[in-house]
């Protein structure tokens, strides 16, 4: 079985499903950058953020695909990635923020063994 | 020397068209404190309802402020200033305890540059003009500027007071306004400052809406009622603004955030003087503001031939940083702003030392006694390699990346091996070196001898994934207003075409 680049908390997929309800819709992942609440995921309704034609897809976690820029995955690649829940107020446009909780990434580097089996990504 | 905890209202509206007028359902959020994740008060969860209100409010204002003379905006702009000044010392304990940056920094630099903003788009609205060309001997050419109207503005929490200032002052100098949402981490102090000014501020020139981003950034991203739009952040909410802004056919100012170097080359230890001591602060300033700086210095570079012995008067340095009570003027270094960012900045430190890099110096939280609940983190330095993580993506906290280059030309490499370019450092005494590296450097604003300083008379911007546009100087004024051309002909023949 191949390894995944990004997995999920069980509070995270509760969350997921709290905010699926709240909003009615399918919902996405897109890796921040940058100062300020960057280095941390961001979650959307399917549809509102225009994914990047050169975006990757690092996978999906309870069922909402997860991407960041190609620029980002670049030197993220030799880590894998678990999203959870911290309490906080973050800012950014992610959705969860009115709840006062932050998704956050947390990596760790991937085993020898885990690093043959990677799931394949295409970067152009 | 301490300073008294601030005593705040038990909750804040929003500060549309000139009046408080309270969020239209009646909704409010706690403000929490950094300083002991206690709340300090409560602020309007503003929606669409209340972004619309004050985009309304903003156009009524507009219909006398965008025709006020120059002369009449440079004295409301003076006005704003002197009310600041005379209350600085309460703003700045107010930005302190909203934001939980120590208080030498509020009273020394936040609030004396924020106040200084206005003074500058003060003046140089008073002496710059538009332009007049003779195209032929009856043809004139005027370039004339005329305001956008009403904009929208989201700004960080960093650096609270002095980002509502780098935005708002080139705005309504310009003839604009404001609809401004401050971060929702820290959306106190400017509700305190619009207190101290409104006396001064025709209605609806400044608007303020709190909310949290996606119930009221976006809705005021989308208006349609709004003429531009600046956002300080980062870079997927910069994506999205941008794609907001294409709704609307707006142009965007983005401000997204950076990885910055911070060259040291070996001519620094020649000698042991005031200079080199100089040297010493600038690679310390990564501590600054608890590291949350968008130009914040977090790659270190340093020639190879001169690494131990400097680094070693550098550690002597970080840990003379004190750290304890932000309202304590010894105070060094107070505390990250949200807890959030604490734990992302713990989990930053945990990945650098998974990825193999040297600690040299913290590593860990810091216990402040003062305030045991508080969201404090030890100054921290890794030594490692460019392609590590904590080299690469942006920790916004008091984490710096040290390596080391042979030769200039390593050390440009490195410092250019990043997806950002807003701010860079460059320290030596060899002018040959200083040019080609400061031109050398993709970044926006280089400093040469020098780090952190932040006058308004200096542009500051990014290349790269650091964003688009500038901020500060007075060419930003050219980013919020039109230039509208008027060619007048004194011939009275037709052209003979039809």
């Amino acid at each position: 079985m191949s390894t995944k680049r990004v997995e999920s908390t069980q509070k995270t997929n509760e969350l997921i499903d709290k905010l699926r309800e709240k909003h009615g819709t399918e919902l996405m992942f897109h890796q921040s950058g940058g100062c300020c609440d960057g280095s941390a995921p961001m979650c959307f309704e399917v549809g509102d953020f225009m994914v990047g034609s050169r975006d990757v897809k690092l996978g999906e976690i309870h069922g909402s695909e997860f991407f960041m820029s190609p620029e980002q995955f670049d030197y993220i690649k030799g880590t894998h990635l678990t999203i959870d829940v911290v309490e906080g107020r973050g800012s950014s446009f992610s959705i969860e923020i009115p709840l006062g909780v932050r998704f956050i990434a947390i990596s760790r580097l991937y085993t020898n063994e885990e690093l043959e089996n990677l799931e394949e990504i295409e970067v152009e | 020397m301490g300073f008294e905890k601030p005593k705040f209202k038990e909750k804040y509206e929003n500060f549309i068209g000139g009046k408080w007028v309270a969020p239209v359902d009646g909704n409010y959020f706690e403000a929490i404190s950094p300083i002991d994740n206690g709340v300090m008060t409560k602020v309007a969860q503003s929606n669409k309802k209340d972004v619309q209100l004050a985009v309304d409010a903003g156009w009524a204002g507009f219909e006398s402020w965008g025709k006020t003379s120059v002369t009449e905006r440079s004295a409301v702009l003076n006005k704003i200033a002197d009310a600041m000044e005379a209350n600085l010392e309460m703003l700045a304990i107010a930005e302190t305890w909203d934001n939980g940056k120590a208080i030498r920094e509020t009273i020394n630099a936040d609030l004396p540059l924020a106040i200084d903003h206005f003074r500058y788009f003060a003046s140089v609205i008073r002496s710059e003009s538009g332009s007049i060309s003779d195209l032929d001997s009856n043809t004139v050419s005027q370039e004339i500027h005329e305001p956008l109207g009403v904009v929208g503005q989201i700004i960080p929490w960093n650096f609270p007071l002095l980002m509502a200032a780098w935005k708002i002052a080139p705005a309504i100098a310009a003839g604009n306004c404001v609809v401004l949402k401050p971060a929702e981490q820290t959306p106190v102090s400017i509700l305190l400052m619009m207190e101290v000014i409104a006396d001064v501020l025709p209605a609806g020139v400044i608007n303020i809406v709190n909310g949290f981003g996606p119930e009221c950034g976006k809705p005021l991203a989308l208006n349609p009622g709004i003429r531009k739009i600046g956002f300080t952040g980062e870079t997927t909410t910069g994506k999205l603004i941008m794609q907001y802004a294409s709704e609307n056919i707006i142009p965007v100012t983005l401000e997204l955030g950076g990885k910055s170097p911070n060259i040291f080359m070996e001519s620094i230890m020649e000698k042991d003087d005031a200079f080199f001591d100089k040297a010493i602060e600038g690679l310390v300033l990564f501590a600054f503001n608890q590291g949350e700086v968008c130009t914040c210095p977090s790659r270190a570079l340093i020639q190879e031939s001169i690494y131990e012995p400097f680094m070693k008067r550098v550690l002597a340095r970080v840990e003379a940083i004190k750290m304890g009570d932000p309202l304590d003027s010894s105070t060094m270094m107070g505390a990250q702003a949200s807890t959030d960012q604490y734990e992302k900045i713990l989990h930053y430190i945990n990945i650098g030392k998974e990825e193999g890099a040297e600690l040299l110096a913290g590593g860990d939280k810091f216990e402040n006694d003062a305030y045991p609940n508080g969201c404090y983190i030890q100054p921290t330095i890794f030594k490692g390699n460019n392609k590590m993580r904590i080299f690469q993506e942006e920790i916004f906290g008091p984490v710096l990346s040290v390596t080391t280059f042979k030769d200039l030309d390593e050390a440009l490499e490195i410092a250019n091996d990043t997806i950002y370019g807003l701010g860079a450092g460059v320290w030596t005494r060899d002018v040959h070196e200083m040019q080609t590296l400061t031109r050398g450097i993709q970044a926006g604003r280089v400093w040469a001898n020098c780090y952190h300083a932040y006058p308004a008379h200096a542009s500051f911007g990014g290349y790269k994934l650091s964003g688009i546009g500038r901020e500060t100087h007075m060419m930003m004024l050219n980013n919020y207003r039109h230039t509208k051309n008027i060619l007048t002909s004194y011939n009275t023949h037709a052209l003979g075409f039809f």
